[in-house]
């Protein structure tokens, strides 16, 4: 089996973002970039797949403009053998993601597919369900955990009051979330032989027509309102007499 | 007018409260020119809950869909029947919860629109706005003209309608898509805590890696239950294995809007507090005068919290 890992280039979670005053956007410059956590989580699990004799081959797959190579590049050097890069200077929103994935499916004919839950940017958590439904395939969100069963594959999803688990036929489309695993360091060796590694470059025009007319219209980009007005108390007295006269307990 | 289709969410023969939120956002949108509001309520036996969704104010009709294919909600049989339905509708909506962010993106790519993700604000029939950046950034988003709007509602921005005396019409429907076999539900395991439910809770006690093991939880468990209050935690305490997934609050965990919310150890990133901004009084416990969580928190306590919390036991006793 191929497993196929979509990895997107964000602002690196550590990072404090800042929206700019002409309110058209979050400041980039000289901003550290990553891969989004949730799809390094994907990846890590696809590579354990490959090690647990599973998958053959793990293709890591990235969309957007060159600067997305040096995230398929830290991804070949965790492990990944292949990796592609359909090559857009669009912003791609969910659905057209979707698409475009959808035809490089077709051509790759993966036996699964791997992304995070959510991007840590937009935290839209749509690409996969979208993915899955245009595949006409099943889909599993937030993956704690996975057991690959022969044509199948069981799934632990964590849910609003606990955990449910689903069997799915594959191919499918799983989404991961923070607890499947933990995803390994990268070792210096390993950067340089990820060198070495297929990194082709597919065209999105390639994959269909780019077409945005069904784009959200986004703008107006504030930051959040500031809460104010706390107060410090000094001891439990007064943080129970203040809790009180507040009508709180 | 708009045509507002909304996707109900329950278990157990319990409409559940992120429904009745995402009701709220609906008669926003009816703010701007009117709306009819209808809400479908697919299940095995759905009869109890769409009474339920019918009194809900504000509802116009309830749509009752019975299958048993639908005794678990599974977005591979949901999402295709909210697809067939859309024909009849500008907007379909549902909560922002792990429920509906499953089923909701698989109809609107079926539907072939984007989806906007959780409304925290109407601006008009088809304008909004929305957190990203967990939070550290508000958009507004715009839906084309063409295109119907399918979007989650932020159920932490959203109060509960209340129910009405009056109740809404109750439409028996027929199934009107395909179900595929190739997903099959296997079990739900619960933790099954005693207490209210961590989303809907009026007051939470939340719980950091300063807890430092799970044992050390069960004081903030204890107090919980004195105040009748739910149970949360950081992303920490949860990595560590303190308590269960379903008790982390954040970004990627519930977005919690308490009447009041207690935290005790937990320092304040960015991902745990877009989880509680819409929380009515925050109340912050933490050892280091520095952490960030007193940027936020309306009242702040520097202290240690295996001293403070017993003294909190003892006071409010």
């Amino acid at each position: 089996m191929k497993v196929m890992v979509l990895v997107k280039r964000v602002i690196d979670y550590n990072v404090r973002v800042r929206v700019k005053s002409d309110a058209s956007g979050v400041e980039t410059d000289g901003v550290k970039m990553s891969i989004n956590p949730f799809d390094e989580i994907a990846l890590e699990e696809a590579l354990r797949l490959r090690e647990a004799g599973h998958a053959e081959q793990v293709l890591v797959v990235s969309m957007g403009s060159d600067a997305c190579q040096q995230q398929l590049r830290t991804a070949l050097a965790m492990g990944a053998d292949r990796a592609i890069q359909i090559a857009t200077d669009a912003a791609l929103q969910p659905l057209r993601a979707a698409q475009l994935i959808k035809a490089l499916i077709e051509r790759e004919q993966p036996g699964m597919v791997l992304l995070g839950k959510q991007a840590i940017d937009d935290d839209n958590n749509q690409t996969g369900q979208m993915l899955a439904a245009l595949w006409q395939r099943p889909q599993a969100t937030n993956a704690a955990q996975l057991e690959v069963q022969g044509d199948s594959v069981r799934v632990t999803r964590e849910v609003d009051d606990g955990l449910q688990v689903l069997e799915l036929d594959l191919p499918a489309v799983i989404s991961t979330d923070l607890r499947l695993n933990t995803p390994r360091f990268v070792k210096l060796p390993d950067i340089m032989k990820a060198k070495k590694k297929p990194l082709d470059v597919v065209q999105a025009s390639e994959l269909g027509d780019a077409d945005d007319s069904l784009d959200l219209h986004i703008d107006d980009w504030q930051a959040p309102p500031k809460r104010g007005g706390g107060i410090m108390v000094e001891d439990v007295d007064a943080l129970v007499s203040e809790l009180k006269s507040r009508g709180l307990v | 007018m708009s045509k507002i289709l909304i996707l109900a969410e329950h278990a157990a023969g319990k409409l559940a409260a992120a429904t009745a939120k995402t009701v709220s956002c609906a008669r926003a949108i009816a703010e701007h020119n009117g709306a009819d509001i209808d809400v479908v309520v697919f299940g095995d036996h759905a009869e109890q809950v769409s009474q339920q969704a019918a009194s809900l104010h504000g509802v116009s009709r309830v749509l009752q869909c019975e299958h048993a294919d639908f005794a678990q909600p599974l977005a591979a049989h949901l999402a295709p029947e909210l697809a067939a339905m859309a024909a009849d509708y500008t907007h379909i909506l549902a909560p922002s919860s792990m429920f509906g962010k499953d089923v909701l993106p698989r109809a609107a790519a079926l539907i072939g629109v984007n989806q906007v993700s959780e409304i925290m604000q109407v601006l008009g029939e088809r304008e909004f706005k929305r957190p990203v950046y967990a939070g550290a950034a508000i958009i507004r988003v715009s839906v084309p003209p063409d295109c119907k709007v399918v979007a989650t509602a932020r159920t932490a921005s959203w109060p509960a309608a209340d129910s009405a005396d009056a109740t809404a019409e109750i439409v028996k429907l027929q199934t009107q898509a395909e179900h595929p076999q190739h997903t099959r539900f296997v079990e739900n395991t619960n933790a099954g805590g005693d207490g209210p439910d961590l989303a809907t809770a009026n007051i939470v006690i939340s719980g950091g890696r300063a807890l430092a093991s799970s044992d050390n939880f069960a004081m903030v468990y204890q107090l919980a239950q004195q105040l009748g209050a739910a149970v949360g935690a950081s992303r920490a305490a949860v990595d560590a294995g303190y308590v269960p997934n379903e008790l982390q609050v954040g970004q990627t965990g519930k977005i919690i809007a308490p009447d009041l919310y207690m935290c005790f150890g937990i320092s304040g990133a960015i991902q745990h507090i877009t989880g509680i901004k819409d929380a009515g009084t925050i109340v912050a416990v933490n050892k280091d005068a520095d952490a960030p969580i007193f940027e936020i928190a309306d009242i702040g306590l520097v202290g240690d919290l295996f001293e403070v919390i017993p003294a909190l036991q003892k006071k409010l006793a």
